[in-house]
């Protein structure tokens, strides 16, 4: 499918996405927190969609909020997509879990909380994967500070 | 005893610590096994341990310092990294790429892809038992080392890849090079199905073993051999091919039984295929610049850019969010590996420690790809 | 020139009879201890060797001539390292365990006809023995595996135990069949019997799978590939000897080869003739029975050093449904088989 008629397709489902196609290769859709889980549910379900392969699942500082992207493409189909969700929250931001939807979230959301704190709720195991328990702090987020092992050019 | 065994811990099972130094796990994984007897009951992976932050450290390297970086990643299929970054790169600034670059790259991709797989094949029999098949697979392996070093100047982390092309020019001797190898490689790859492919006792090991369903390939973002010995149609160069590959012919190796044999012989059929696509582009490769010109400091417009190659693993993605600066604002690198690991409970449980050992064989990880 | 009895009156002459048969008892027992080690070490370096030629590379030739005195630099390196003892491994039982598998191999090769002459202990129940003492070094490696108080080992103890015991039918029943033909244990009168011709040659058909079947379980017996994954260093580091080192270490080690030896000697006294030379050429030369047994050993080591290096090793459980659903049943129809034919007398004679 085009991605007009994706768009169209998919803003019958929900009303309050933003769709952009600007500075990227792909359809981007923003969708808030609160209907993330719906969204991805139909994305995947939905025979004319049908998106079935997450291929990318990033977690990205944006400054002031924190976010996630999601890459989306279908196998039968052949056709991709973004979804992004943000949050102000930087004290402590919850996204829904997409791991019962695509089994492959389950390790890309412990490493986004790792390196973000972002929290996911209902995930079976969410600790952290790369650093070790009693790591404090969360690196890749832009406001992380530690005097002895970053080097600032 | 360590925290991550929660309280479903029968009294009968018991709970062992494979690695981080272990033969078997082809670098530093800590797989934490709870155990009743021989099967398997729960596996659980434990990262970290040769992680080098590389995307924090791409937040303040421009891109011609990133190449560098990458190719320390999958350090089994460098050449291909570095493509990568430098096809994102390429992309982003709309910098077309003399013909003869892509020819080039596409042939020194599918030497990386042999060199990969004959060395996972030495270390795959080995880990089965059969001890000299390591021998053989390095010996082959040398001769495109040689290649390379003649060429790149390095065995290992070629760096030869810089955006906009290649950093030199090919040695004049490495069309005949590599000419005699595919001569060489075609008399010693049926040696290889001689000495364990058709072994009654390697396919007793190998046959029904860690079986993955297509769908479950798919929602576990297995991609490369895994996926395809799934009958998951997934080689990037065939959907969204790049370089040259959208030039040549070349069958993608598909098998429906998603077990430890399809792994292994989807990978050796692709060596088969990787020597028919440089046969292919090795006599004809056309003549011209070996580089665009670029910027010396390069700064990729705002926006998001996205681009996906087949390494020997699987789909690496290379994702950069740019502000307009000399360095990424966010660099994410979608490794094969680690979405291959993810797979590992799901198919090993309820299958004996030997089969645990035969899986992660054939899912062929390098924990640096894993791990970054 | 008969070595052996001329020592014997001389000891006997000197001194009274109970001491002069204990010095003669230990004096067999130094020369044996010592054909034990120089047996040991140069069994490992020609492993060594064939293995590198298998994998197309050189081994050692660097230490000596050809590296013949490779394992003896390997033995003084091991007596110099520092033993080390986890604090939980039970003492006792950690220090006694090489010991069985040492002694059992050394009472093993004592039975063996290296020549008319050269034999030390020829008790009339020779099979019997020797397959007796087999049984008992596995109890050397159950408590290497259970004192070492770590997971590993105790993993690969017990699979070993399962394998031992499981295969121990196997060479008994083989070695059995062959008895049929001989009509004695004694391992002297086996090879009186082989005057006649092999007895490889003597049973056709039954011998022959005989023979395959006893190199199998016999392979499976000393833990070597492909049946080693009681020490399968992809899977569990070092199984049941994880835990030794230097000088204990060595023990196991040779102990190892040593049982390959002794494997090899069996079959060769069996079903080669032991020191009977083919189409007996060489008869009257005394003392050459010695090499024709030891080339006739060492081509069945090379044969056991073959398999090693080929092929990839069996699961436990595919290890066990090989001997109990496959080995035993073939054993016993060829038991049978065997039968048949001395019955009949339908053996080859020369």
């Amino acid at each position: 499918m085009t991605n007009e008629a994706l768009q169209n397709l998919i803003s019958s489902w929900i009303p309050e996405l933003e769709f952009t196609e600007e500075k990227s290769q792909f359809l981007n859709i923003t969708v808030q927190p609160e209907q993330l889980h719906q969204l991805m549910t139909q994305l995947k379900s939905n025979s004319e969609t049908k998106f079935d392969y997450l291929f990318c699942l990033s977690g990205v500082d944006w400054g002031t909020a924190l976010g996630v992207v999601y890459h989306l493409e279908s196998t039968t189909h052949r056709h991709q997509l973004v979804v992004k969700v943000k949050t102000e929250d930087r004290e402590n931001p919850t996204f829904d879990t997409v791991c019962d939807i695509w089994y492959t979230a389950e390790f890309h959301e412990r490493e986004v909380f790792d390196f973000f704190g972002i929290k996911f709720t209902n995930h079976p195991n969410l600790k952290r994967l790369f650093l070790t328990e009693e790591w404090d702090g969360f690196p890749l987020r832009k406001d992380y500070v530690d005097e002895i092992n970053m080097v600032i050019k | 005893m360590d925290t991550t065994i929660t309280n479903n811990f029968k009294s009968e099972e018991y709970f062992i610590n494979m690695g981080p130094q272990h033969p078997a796990t082809h670098g530093v994984l800590r797989l934490l096994l709870t155990i009743d007897g021989e099967i398997i009951k729960k596996v659980e992976p434990d990262l970290g341990y040769i992680h080098r932050s590389i995307e924090k450290m791409c937040e303040r390297d421009s891109y011609q310092q990133i190449v560098h970086l990458t190719d320390r990643m999958d350090y089994l299929s460098s050449h291909i990294n570095n493509e990568a970054v430098c096809l994102t790169v390429e992309n982003a600034l709309q910098v077309e790429v003399p013909e003869r670059v892509k020819v080039i790259r596409t042939i020194l991709d599918e030497l990386t892809r042999i060199a990969s797989h004959t060395l996972w094949w030495g270390v795959m029999g080995m880990d089965v038992g059969a001890l000299t098949t390591y021998f053989y697979g390095f010996r082959d392996r040398e001769m495109i080392n040689d290649i390379f070093e003649e060429t790149c100047g390095a065995r290992l982390t070629m760096n030869y890849n810089i955006p906009g092309g290649l950093m030199f020019d090919i040695h004049p001797n490495f069309v005949k090079r590599t000419k005699e190898f595919i001569a060489h490689f075609k008399t010693k790859l049926p040696e290889y199905d001689l000495l364990l492919t058709g072994n009654v006792i390697f396919q007793k090991r190998m046959k029904g073993i860690g079986i993955l369903s297509k769908e479950d390939a798919i929602s576990f973002g297995a991609s490369g051999p895994v996926g395809r010995a799934s009958g998951y149609s997934c080689d990037v160069r065939k959907h969204h091919p790049y370089s040259a590959f959208d030039k040549v012919t070349f069958n993608e190796i598909l098998k429906t039984e998603g077990d430890t044999l399809a792994r292994y012989q989807v990978r050796i059929l692709e060596m088969w295929e990787s020597m028919s696509i440089i046969e292919q582009l090795i006599d004809n490769i056309p003549e011209g610049d070996f580089f665009a010109k670029t910027n010396t400091v390069i700064k990729l417009p705002e926006g998001e850019y996205y681009e996906r190659v087949e390494t020997a693993r699987g789909e690496l993605g290379v994702y950069i969010i740019s502000t307009g600066t000399k360095s990424p604002y966010r660099m994410k690198f979608r490794s094969p590996g680690f979405s291959n690991l993810s797979l590992l409970n799901h198919i090993a449980v309820g299958g004996k420690i030997g089969d645990l050992v035969a899986t992660m064989a054939t899912l062929d990880l390098v924990i640096p790809d894993i791990d970054r | 020139m008969n070595i052996t009895k001329n020592i014997h009156e001389w000891l006997f002459s000197l001194m009274p009879e109970a001491t002069a048969s204990i010095v003669e008892m230990v004096l067999i027992a130094v020369v044996y201890l010592a054909i034990f080690a120089v047996a040991g070490l140069y069994l490992v370096l020609l492993e060594r060797r064939v293995a590198a030629w298998f994998q197309l590379r050189l081994g050692p030739n660097r230490v000596g001539y050809q590296g013949l005195l490779q394992t003896m630099a390997d033995a003084l390196k091991l007596v110099s390292k520092e033993l080390t003892v986890t604090i939980k491994a039970d003492k006792f039982l950690y220090n006694l365990a090489p010991y069985f598998v040492i002694v059992t191999a050394l009472m093993a090769l004592s039975l063996f006809p290296f020549s008319k002459e050269f034999q030390a202990f020829d008790i009339n129940i020779g099979i019997f023995f020797l397959t007796a003492i087999s049984s008992i070094g596995v109890i050397g490696i159950l408590l290497a595996g259970w004192s070492s108080n770590n997971k590993f080992a105790l993993i690969g103890a017990m699979r070993s135990g399962v394998q031992t015991i499981s295969y121990e039918l196997s060479v008994g029943l083989s070695l059995l069949t062959m008895v049929l033909m001989t009509g004695s244990l004694q391992l002297s009168q086996i090879v009186e019997v082989q005057k006649g011709g092999w007895l490889i040659v003597q049973g056709h058909i039954p011998a022959i799978i005989a023979f395959c079947i006893y190199m199998i379980a016999g392979t499976a017996e000393t833990n070597r590939a492909p049946f080693d994954l009681v020490e399968a260093e992809s899977e569990l580091g070092a199984g049941f000897h994880t835990e030794y080192s230097g000088m204990k270490f060595a023990y196991f080690f040779l102990a190892e080869f040593i049982n390959m030896f002794i494997i090899a000697a069996i079959a060769t006294t069996i079903f080669f003739g032991a020191y009977l030379s083919p189409f007996g050429i060489t008869e009257s030369i005394p003392l050459l029975g010695v090499f024709w047994f030891l080339a006739k050993t060492l081509v069945l080591v090379f044969l056991m050093m073959w398999f090693r290096w080929t092929f990839p090793r069996l699961r436990i459980d595919q290890l066990l449904v090989l001997e109990w659903k496959y080995l035993l049943p073939l054993n016993l129809l060829n038991l049978v088989l065997m039968a048949l034919i001395v019955l009949l007398k339908l053996t080859i004679h020369f």
